[in-house]
């Protein structure tokens, strides 16, 4: 259990570390790095706050500890591609509505050149 | 559209212009004014002829060709023919394509479009026949069918065995009968280009498109096509990608039913 809460922590520590150096980088902007940057620090405290994680476990009604952490760690994660799926759909629509108007707009300079 | 489905940026649009043709561009020239749109992606073994048909027969309709932005001298051999070319900036597959074409057809004010695919497969021969059909009865949309009356068509197992299925399932959604919802040769009147311009399916639309209709308590009608083999290039919808297809239209299909709009019927200008 010990080594299980530990490769949690050191997990969630680097999923820390390169969230915020990407960002630095521009890599992801900050916006987007919220959702990452808290799943993280959600994992880290529960791997780390013992109680925490025995507390969940008693009120999901879960048989053991590291169930209720893979689960949680699961949870978050599905939650968050949930999230990005939602928001690659829009960029997604406003990318082909935009690339729709460009096309539009280039036709009608064009057709006003010819004139 | 004939595949493959890359998703090429126009780099350097400039640099592929050919010819230039027409002056000022397209304009409806009056009431009941038409316009006939070719989505196309990769054609050019097919769209100089298909143009050129469309040409001799439909003397004097504008045609439109929206260019996927291909990877081949689709664009230059659509301004050659004499076409009026819409060339979209990257890749957006066969629904934005059209949905381009949808959208600068209502904005220029046309009265009817009609959707001919590039690849030589629709007889451009029947246009007139389509036209008439959407002036005449008052349909939203007016779709080519292979299967409306037996003109011997024939197309492959695989298709037909999906073909048959489609109908089954739209049979209770549509409240009529669609014999052929595969059908890419359609026209559409004003207010369906309205209701096409804000909303098209991206992928296979076709079927969708029938229900997205529906949506509105809009009306089709079939008028029986000759279809031809292709001339040139393959088509998207491979061997592996018809489970794919499958499963998407049908998922599209249940997510426009859950949209029905019938009961609560909106006019088109307030949303």
């Amino acid at each position: 259990m010990d080594r299980l809460l530990n490769v949690t922590t050191v997990l969630s520590a680097l999923l820390l570390v390169i969230v915020l150096v990407s960002v630095r980088r521009a890599h992801i902007r900050p916006e987007y790095s919220v959702t990452w940057l808290f799943a993280a620090a959600a994992m880290l405290v529960l791997s780390r706050v013992r109680p925490l994680l025995e507390v969940l476990r008693r009120l999901s009604g879960l048989p053991d500890t590291p169930l209720t952490l893979f689960l949680i760690g699961a949870g978050v994660f599905l939650i968050m591609v949930f999230r990005f799926s939602v928001i690659l759909s829009h960029l997604r629509d406003d990318n082909i509505a935009l690339a729709q108007r460009v096309a539009i707009l280039e036709y009608h300079v064009r057709s006003q050149r010819e004139i | 559209m004939s595949s493959p489905g890359g998703s090429g940026t126009r780099a350097n649009g400039r640099a592929k212009n050919g010819p230039r043709t027409g002056r000022g561009g397209i304009r409806p020239t009056g009431p009941g004014a038409f316009l006939v749109i070719i989505p196309a992606y990769n054609e050019q073994g097919a769209l100089a002829e298909v143009v050129a048909s469309v040409n001799a027969h439909v003397p004097g309709a504008p045609v439109l060709v929206i260019d996927d932005c291909s990877e081949d001298s689709t664009l230059d051999v659509a301004r050659r023919a004499g076409a009026e070319v819409l060339a979209l900036p990257h890749h957006l597959g066969l629904g934005g394509c059209v949905q381009a074409g949808y959208k600068l057809a209502y904005e220029l004010g046309f009265e009817y479009v009609i959707r001919v695919d590039g690849d030589g497969q629709h007889d451009p021969a029947d246009i007139p026949r389509i036209l008439d059909k959407l002036k005449t009865s008052g349909c939203e949309m007016v779709i080519g069918s292979r299967f409306a009356e037996d003109n011997g068509a024939r197309t492959g197992a695989a298709r037909s065995l999906g073909i048959r299925f489609f109908r089954m399932v739209l049979r209770p959604i549509l409240g009529k009968p669609v014999h052929d919802p595969t059908s890419g040769f359609v026209g559409v009147n004003r207010r369906a280009l309205d209701l096409f311009s804000r909303s098209f399916p991206l992928e296979y639309p076709e079927i969708e498109a029938l229900v997205v209709l529906q949506r509105k308590r809009f009306r089709f009608e079939e008028v029986p096509c000759r279809m031809r083999p292709r001339m040139a290039g393959r088509s998207s919808i491979t061997a592996l990608k018809s489970l794919y297809y499958i499963v998407h239209v049908l998922l599209g299909v249940f997510i426009n039913v859950l949209r029905f709009e019938g009961r609560r019927r909106v006019p088109p200008n307030e949303e």
